[in-house]
């Protein structure tokens, strides 16, 4: 009951919604009702194209998000356990970490093309530094105290990384996890927008340029949906990851 | 005696130790810019030794050429002033607008009853997506390229500003009050200063994610501006183009993260940990 109460406001939006374009307060082209966008998403599903052009753009996001999480996550702890490393690297990540990543979008589809390539090269370039930078940040505040019991109870240099740095690095890593999930989404998203053959992008905009506007709606939700669904998700496998820090 | 005893130590050694002290910076600022030279090194070599072709990769030293003209002819200055025109427009309304609503949910049940669950569920969305329903409602000029980027940017600034004003200290609030304040006074001089650290991060993540929005919307909707600029040139397969515009995003951005770590580290001087959290 509270938490109908407290998601209120979404429902009283969604009714202003129905109301503002039945009522014809705005044109219907611009705002279809809301109950049209719920009829035109379950003929996508029937249809399949919701479905296949989902699957291409959840592998795509997939398939860089874990590119992005194993080599960032790999470079950032390195970085913090072994100097030489830093020293390279850090005016690097330094660099490119401002760097708008959308920029990338033209440069990835010149060196791949159009197809599934591109998009998980942009994800997995774009989505790394927050990772590296998580775990890099992580990993440099381990408690000296645990380091220095780790090497007194005779822990050798590799196994004080696994034992101590890793999981101490955890919990900023996997927060750097998180900014980099709602990055990936972003940038599959626009990429798809802006070249793409199919995906949840080009199905937006393949839908506009039809004039079919309540499946556009209907496909924009579903993607936004998608971001809120997977951060909670993630929010609460971290928080069971988590569990031995309390 | 213990002067003397300073004064002789530091004569015959001053000269040695500030040479080494010179030398040591010296080599960390060369270590600074070392592995960026290697990188546009290994950039021109790679593009010269002819492993790619000129589309793929077009040297280094093309693309300065390439910026150096535009530089020379105006279009370098004119997409970039308005896409920093964007961009800190819809920075500033996000920043003006974030911290007011983000005010008003900590301090009014209604407007907390009514944004909080529109935070919540809108925060981790790609809102990118509306991008399309952006451009039906308000075509393809500056207006709706600024409303995307406010669309994206603002929910990090009010998401700040709350956990920020949630997370000042009440034996401030209360000795403030004690002491004769009334509500405006306590805003002004105890609430905002103390939350001013949180939302300023709130801020920092809010600008870069203002220009990377402002370079899609340049992208998908052309026009001038260097997201723009680069979708025109890879349009006419010039990659020379492309790889410039990478390069003056990349310096936009780092100019304007720098800037605000900058303004961080100034206004707030007073509080303990000035460094900036977001860049490494």
């Amino acid at each position: 009951m509270k938490q109908v109460t407290r998601y209120l406001p979404l429902v009283l939006l969604a009714l202003a919604w129905e109301l503002a374009a039945r009522l014809e307060l705005v044109s219907t082209t611009a705002l279809p009702p809301l109950s049209d966008v719920i009829r035109a998403w379950i003929d996508l599903i029937k249809d399949g194209d919701l479905i296949s052009n989902g699957t291409s753009s959840l592998y795509r996001a997939g398939a860089g998000l874990a590119l992005a999480i194993l080599v960032g996550a790999t470079l950032g702890i390195v970085m913090a356990w072994w100097k030489p490393v830093n020293v390279l690297l850090a005016p690097l990540v330094e660099m490119f970490y401002p760097l708008p990543k959308s920029a990338l979008i033209p440069v990835t589809v010149i060196w791949l093309g159009y197809g599934d390539g591109s998009k998980i090269l942009l994800i997995f370039l774009g989505c790394m530094l927050p990772v590296t930078i998580g775990a890099f940040n992580g990993a440099r505040s381990s408690e000296q105290a645990l380091v220095w019991s780790a090497r007194s109870m005779g822990a050798n240099r590799l196994r004080m990384l696994w034992d101590v740095v890793v999981p101490s690095a955890m919990p900023e890593l996997l927060n750097g996890v998180r900014t980099a999930l709602a990055l990936a989404f972003i940038l599959l998203v626009s990429s798809e927008l802006i070249v793409a053959q199919k995906g949840f992008g080009y199905l937006i905009g393949s839908l506009g340029a039809n004039g079919s506007y309540d499946a556009m709606y209907a496909v924009v939700l579903t993607v936004a949906f998608l971001g809120f669904a997977a951060d909670r998700l993630y929010l609460l496998i971290t928080k069971r990851t988590l569990a031995w820090r309390e | 005696m213990a002067r003397v005893a300073q004064a002789m130590s530091e004569t015959p050694n001053g000269l040695p130790e500030k040479a080494a002290r010179v030398v040591y910076r010296l080599f960390w600022a060369f270590m600074r810019v070392f592995s960026i030279v290697l990188l546009l090194a290994t950039w021109e070599i790679l593009a010269r030794s002819g492993n790619f072709t000129h589309f793929q990769l077009p040297a280094f030293s093309e693309v300065v050429e390439r910026i150096w003209n535009d530089a020379w002819s105006g279009d370098l200055w004119i997409n970039t002033a308005l896409t920093l025109y964007r961009a800190l427009t819809a920075f500033l309304i996000c920043a003006v607008f974030g911290v007011i609503i983000g005010m008003a949910m900590s301090r009014n049940a209604i407007a907390n009853w009514f944004f909080d669950p529109i935070i919540s569920v809108g925060f981790p969305m790609p809102k990118i997506a509306f991008l399309p329903v952006v451009i039906l409602w308000l075509g393809v000029y500056d207006v709706s390229k600024i409303s995307i980027i406010v669309i994206d940017a603002i929910f990090p600034v009010i998401a700040a500003t709350v956990i920020a004003i949630q997370g000042v200290e009440r034996e401030l609030l209360w000795s403030a009050r004690n002491m004769g304040a009334n509500s405006r006074e306590l805003l002004t001089q105890i609430v905002l200063p103390a939350a001013a650290p949180q939302i300023m991060t709130g801020l920092q993540v809010a600008l870069p994610l203002s220009l990377i929005v402002a370079v899609v919307a340049e992208m998908l909707m052309g026009g001038y501006g260097l997201g723009g600029a680069m979708m025109t040139a890879s349009r006419f397969a010039n990659s020379t183009g492309v790889f410039a515009g990478i390069v003056e995003i990349a310096v936009v951005g780092y100019v304007l993260v720098k800037a605000m770590a900058l303004i961080r580290r100034r206004l707030l001087i007073w509080h303990q940990e000035t460094n900036d959290p977001s860049t490494a």
